[in-house]
Formats: structure tokens, sequence, C-alpha cells
């Protein structure tokens, strides 16, 4: 362990604002394409469950 | 030499199943790596002793920089079998892999601007490897935007190609750049024929994400291609018979 305390930890040596920045986003733009294809193949499936019920009822 | 796997590896189908049997194992391993690497690397490797704290950006910067130009050379070795071989799966690949690798760029010219502050005292030089990283970035967006503005899927997936078998040139000069140009960007951290410029327990961490953004890569567009062929084989009867299970293990 580098840091003594978790203060430590968040201040990073007074360059807590560009590391946690740098690594926010970063995050943030992974949990968006991880986010991505899952929901458009949620959609997908939903729209093709919604055809498929048109196509028994005819 | 038996040459089944490659025309097997251009069959739709063939990609869904096996693609579904190794996303688990992309997954798993990502969120492992990229979770050790980070604990690794935000709490355990040693401060710098000129940059401090801020090197641990490094973490993220350089695996994402790896990533944005290994996704491109793929780009363009897809786009070289989709025009030569006709391999249909060849262009769903170029087209699921290019907004990766937009992101990937976007992290490390983000992660960039944000570590270059407090060491160089500036958010953005125009130097050579910014630039030319920038100009990356530029290529991803054109390839995105050509491939969404023609409506013939043959003629975009040409258009794909060819541009991404262009933009390759760019490759070499971000590598280079900080060889053939006097640069504020410090010199690779990793050469494969010397031993790493840093100590282990600070390049450790580093080889760890690296990995970790590699799988996370590689899952995601399994997610991507596998929907992407759902969608452009709905008429063949196997599409159709696994969007039926999938609807029905939904509802």
């Amino acid at each position: 362990m580098s840091f003594s305390s978790f203060s430590d930890f968040f201040a990073m040596g007074n360059h807590g604002l560009y590391v946690w920045t740098a690594y926010g986003v970063s995050l943030a733009v992974l949990g968006l394409n991880l986010a991505l294809p899952l929901v458009a193949r949620r959609r997908y499936l939903q729209d093709e469950a919604r055809r498929l019920r048109r196509e028994e009822n005819k | 030499m038996n040459w089944t796997w490659f025309h097997k590896l251009g069959s739709p189908k063939w990609f869904y199943e096996i693609g579904g049997r190794w996303l688990p194992w992309f997954g798993w391993a990502a969120a492992i790596l990229l979770l050790v690497g980070t604990v690794w690397g935000l709490a355990f490797a040693p401060q710098d002793y000129q940059q401090g704290n801020s090197f641990r950006i490094i973490y993220i910067h350089v695996p994402a920089a790896f990533l944005a130009q290994s996704i491109y050379v793929m780009l363009a070795a897809a786009g070289l079998v989709g025009l030569v071989w006709k391999m249909k799966l060849a262009d769903v690949a170029l087209q699921q892999a290019a907004p990766i690798g937009a992101w990937m760029s976007f992290i490390a010219l983000l992660t960039g601007a944000v570590w270059g502050k407090p060491t160089w005292g500036a958010w953005w030089v125009w130097d050579a490897r910014l630039t030319s990283m920038l100009i990356l970035l530029f290529l991803y967006f054109g390839i995105i935007a050509l491939g969404q503005a023609i409506s013939n899927r043959d003629s975009a997936a040409k258009a794909c190609a060819v541009l991404a078998i262009v933009g390759v040139v760019n490759i070499p000069i971000i590598k280079y750049s900080v060889e053939w140009w006097n640069t504020l960007h410090q010199p690779a951290t990793f050469k494969i024929t010397e031993k790493p410029a840093m100590p282990a327990e600070m390049w450790l961490p580093l080889l760890v994400m690296v990995l970790g953004f590699y799988c996370f890569f590689a899952a995601v567009l399994i997610m991507r291609m596998r929907l992407e062929v759902l969608r452009r084989e709905a008429r063949a009867s196997w599409a159709k018979a696994e969007v039926r299970a999938l609807v029905e293990k939904h509802a």
C-alpha cells in the first residue's frame, strides 16, 4: 500500500482532481460501451416479439 | 494447409454460436483483470519520483491508446479480408469495432489531457503524438459516418474498407511520432525488444490493465457482432429460430 490513510488516498498528493477525473470519465465510457449493445439487444428482441405476435394474430 | 476454419469463420451462423460460447470467458476475464489492475495501480503501485501520483493515469491512458491503435489495424485487416474474399462477417466486424475504437481514442486523448495539465502545465499542445492521435479519432468518425451515410450495404462495406486500409498509414506515424519529432510526450513504456523503463511493481499492474482492456474489447465486440449478425440474417431459418427462442425465454 503506498498510502497511509484513506484521506491520503483520495488526495493523491494534490493530484486527486486529475487522477479521479481521468478514472471517473473512463469508467463512464466503459460502462456506456457495455450498456449500448445490451439495450440494443433488448430493444431488438422486444420489437421482434411484437412482430411475431402480430403475425400470429393474423 | 487446411482452410476449412477460415471459411467457417466467414459463416455468420458459426460465429454467432462460437461467439456466444466465448463471450462469458472474455467478460469475466475483463471484469477481474480491470478490477485487479485498477486497485493495484491506484493504491499499491509506488508513486513516480518526478510526477507523484498523477502518473497513475498511465494505467488507463496506455491501455486505451494501445487498444485504439490495435482496433484500427483490425479494421484495416477486416477491410482487406472483406474486399479480397467477400467475407460478409468482415464487414460486420469492421462496422461494429469502429465505435469502440473511437471511444478508446477518446479515453486516450482525454486522460492524456488530464495528465498533461499537472505534468506539462497544459491540457493540449499541437505536438506530433497528440495530433496524430486526434487524426486517428477523426478517421474513426469518418468510417462510422461513411458506413451510415451509404444505404446500400455492399457499397458502404467497400467504401469503409478502403478508408480503413488507407488510414492505416497513420498507425506507424503515431508509433514513431515520439522518435521522429521533437515532442513533449514521453517515449514508449513497453518495447518488445527491451526491458520496461520502470520497475516491475509499476509495469505489472499496467500489463494487467492492458490485458483487461483487450478482453473488454473482445467481449463488447462479440456482443455487438452477434446482434448485428442476427439482424442481417433475419431471413435465414436459423436466425428466425434463434430469435423465436430468445423471445420466448424473455417473455
